[in-house]
């Protein structure tokens, strides 16, 4: 057990530097570095410019850059923002709550759809409520994210004025209050049930088709002969089996979300990391987006960890020997 | 007479083909049916349309008539420049899936020759293949793609669709290769290679036709996901250039919030347009899918 998560987990030091490797070569490739500012100034001489950039290490060979460049990573300094005019840690620092807390209450929220729709069209498939969910993940699997939350944000934003159509809370309200935490909740709601909706489709399918295998098996009709309620079979016996490989799914899940949060942050106006990589696209500042990019890739690489560890934690034959 | 009857019982046996299978597991799903001609019909419309009308004159700007209503002499009213929105609808319909279709297309080459790759042959070549994917997969695509849109110095529908290609032929070459591996324990592909047939003949002639109905319902779902993720990422601002106008180009003038709630005439034909080819697709792929597992036939 611990050798494979060792194992795992060194699998992914070569990930981690293929990622660090690619993604500062992208940032090479970006136009414009942290003197592109002082070399359109025509006061400083071609000399000048160059004994600045031979200071600032830019003349340095590529690996003696990236160096520099990952051991300041490793100890939290992503370098400055060109637009913020403050350490990039800090403007992620300010985002990266709204997000995780985006991320918690969507994943809060998918598995309490998933779970009562995907037992009760198990349960009783072939029936009316098995048909109108699967005719609901028919549809949600070819819905895409962005005109769902769309559509969403049009009805329940605009139209309808039920929730808040941008922000992460209101800014009448005192940091700390209880409003203040009821008003995030109220601007999280909308962008996360949008993600949840579409989000479920696949944990629904996977419950009903695990419990379908799993409600003929030899411990199910034991069960049945000692005269256990129905219900209580289900919860207590079938449920229980049907979940482990949903548990498993949860790191791929949280991978899926690092993806979705550009799209769905976006569209509320929600000030989270996804919004921040979009406009400093936007901006040029691409101190934050690296930074984005590589803080965002090493949760993927996370999440998968995390998968397959809860994986071979829960079922024994896939380790690795 | 006799030669007649044994005549007879060898057609009776024989299996119908796959193309035939298809067709009639399409035939008997309304649904799938529906769709299939639905799609053929508005393709077919949407092309010869966009051979017609002349782009240039969608294109030009005209400040007169900036966000009118859908009336007689705009269908579906104007955009922020006075531009026809169904000029647009047809332009973007036309483009978005085109260029969806080529990256299908490109993702499912590279995708092929990867799988049937690593599947057959194994051992090393299947272990480096398979860490490359892997790593690929760990990757935050839709960010990864935002940022080589960026960087890459000259940005073209050509360059688009490689980047996109980049990232998403993974899921397609783990599934073909777990197909092959798994066709290349069976006795056929043994008896083939003992009587001395080239490996390239053995992938192209004996194993690839066997998989072919698992290429074939891929290719189908993921024409309607690349249709969906094209769409999202120019609606994002970093798909197609802007020469090249899209159903996204269209929602993404949705993300000013004036057009978004009063201006409904000019995204949301755009995204139903989208959801309904997604729908359609993905309906005509179920039928697909369960025509390539015998067990779920309905036919």
């Amino acid at each position: 057990m611990w050798k494979f998560i060792l194992r795992r987990f060194l699998v992914m030091i070569p990930q981690l530097f293929l990622l660090s490797v690619i993604v500062f070569a992208l940032a090479k490739q970006m136009p414009g570095d942290a003197l592109t500012g002082v070399s359109m100034d025509p006061r400083i001489s071609p000399e000048r410019l160059y004994e600045l950039r031979e200071k600032a290490g830019l003349n340095d060979p590529w690996y003696e850059q990236y160096r520099r460049w990952i051991s300041g990573i490793a100890q939290g300094d992503f370098g400055k923002s060109y637009t913020h005019k403050i350490p990039v840690s800090e403007v992620i620092a300010e985002r990266i709550w709204n997000t995780v807390f985006l991320a918690l209450i969507t994943l809060i929220l998918t598995y309490l759809l998933a779970i009562p729709m995907g037992i009760a069209s198990g349960r009783f498939n072939d029936t009316w409520i098995d048909k109108v969910v699967t005719g609901y993940n028919y549809l949600g699997f070819a819905t895409p994210i962005f005109i769902f939350a769309l559509i969403m944000l049009f009805v329940f934003g605009f139209s309808l004025g039920w929730f808040p159509t941008g922000g992460s809370v209101d800014s009448k309200v005192d940091a700390g209050t209880f409003a203040y935490y009821l008003s995030k909740l109220h601007h999280v709601i909308l962008p996360a049930l949008s993600t949840a909706l579409i989000a479920t489709v696949g944990t629904v399918q996977y419950l009903r088709n695990e419990i379908i295998d799993n409600k003929y098996k030899d411990y199910a009709r034991t069960a049945r002969s000692k005269g256990i309620p129905e219900t209580q079979i289900y919860t207590r016996h079938i449920f229980r089996n049907s979940l482990l490989p949903i548990a498993a799914f949860l790191g791929y899940e949280i991978t899926g979300l690092v993806g979705g949060t550009v799209i769905i942050e976006t569209i509320f106006s929600y000030p989270g990391v996804g919004q921040l990589f979009v406009s400093s696209i936007g901006l040029r500042d691409f101190s934050v987006v690296t930074a984005i990019v590589m803080m965002l890739g090493f949760a993927t690489l996370l999440g998968t960890l995390l998968s397959d560890i809860i994986l071979s934690v829960v079922d024994p034959r896939i380790r690795i020997e | 007479m006799k030669a007649d009857a044994v005549k007879n019982v060898q057609l009776a046996d024989r299996s119908p083909s796959g193309i035939k299978i298809i067709w009639q597991e399409i035939k008997k799903d309304r649904l799938a049916l529906g769709s299939f001609y639905f799609l053929l019909i508005f393709l077919a419309s949407v092309y010869i349309a966009s051979f017609m009308i002349d782009q240039k004159a969608i294109a030009r700007v005209d400040i007169f008539s900036i966000y009118l209503m859908p009336s007689d002499a705009h269908l579906l009213g104007t955009d922020y420049a006075g531009r026809d929105i169904l000029g647009q609808l047809i332009f973007g319909t036309s483009n978005s899936f085109t260029i969806s279709l080529c990256i299908t297309i490109l993702t499912a080459l590279m995708g092929l020759c990867a799988g049937l790759i690593a599947g057959y042959f194994g051992g090393i070549v299947d272990n480096v293949i398979m860490r490359v994917i892997d790593f690929i997969m760990s990757l935050p695509s839709t960010m990864m793609i935002i940022v080589f849109v960026t960087v890459v110095p000259k940005f073209t529908v050509t360059n688009f669709i490689f980047i996109m290609s980049i990232f998403l032929w993974t899921g397609k070459a783990r599934l073909i290769r777990s197909k092959t591996l798994a066709e290349r324990e069976l006795e056929y592909v043994q008896a083939s290679q003992t009587l001395g047939t080239p490996h390239w003949k053995i992938i192209l002639y004996h194993i690839l036709p066997n998989i072919s109905s698992v290429i074939i319902v891929n290719f189908t779902l993921n024409l309607a996901g690349n249709i969906g993720l094209e769409t999202a990422l120019t609606f994002l601002g970093f798909g197609l250039p802007e020469s090249t106008p899209s159903l996204g180009t269209l929602i993404s003038y949705a993300r000013n919030p004036d057009v978004l709630e009063n201006k409904w005439w000019i995204w949301l034909p755009a995204a139903a347009i989208i959801l309904v080819l997604m729908l359609s697709i993905n309906f005509i792929g179920h039928a697909l899918k369960r025509s390539a597992d015998a067990r779920q036939r309905r036919g």
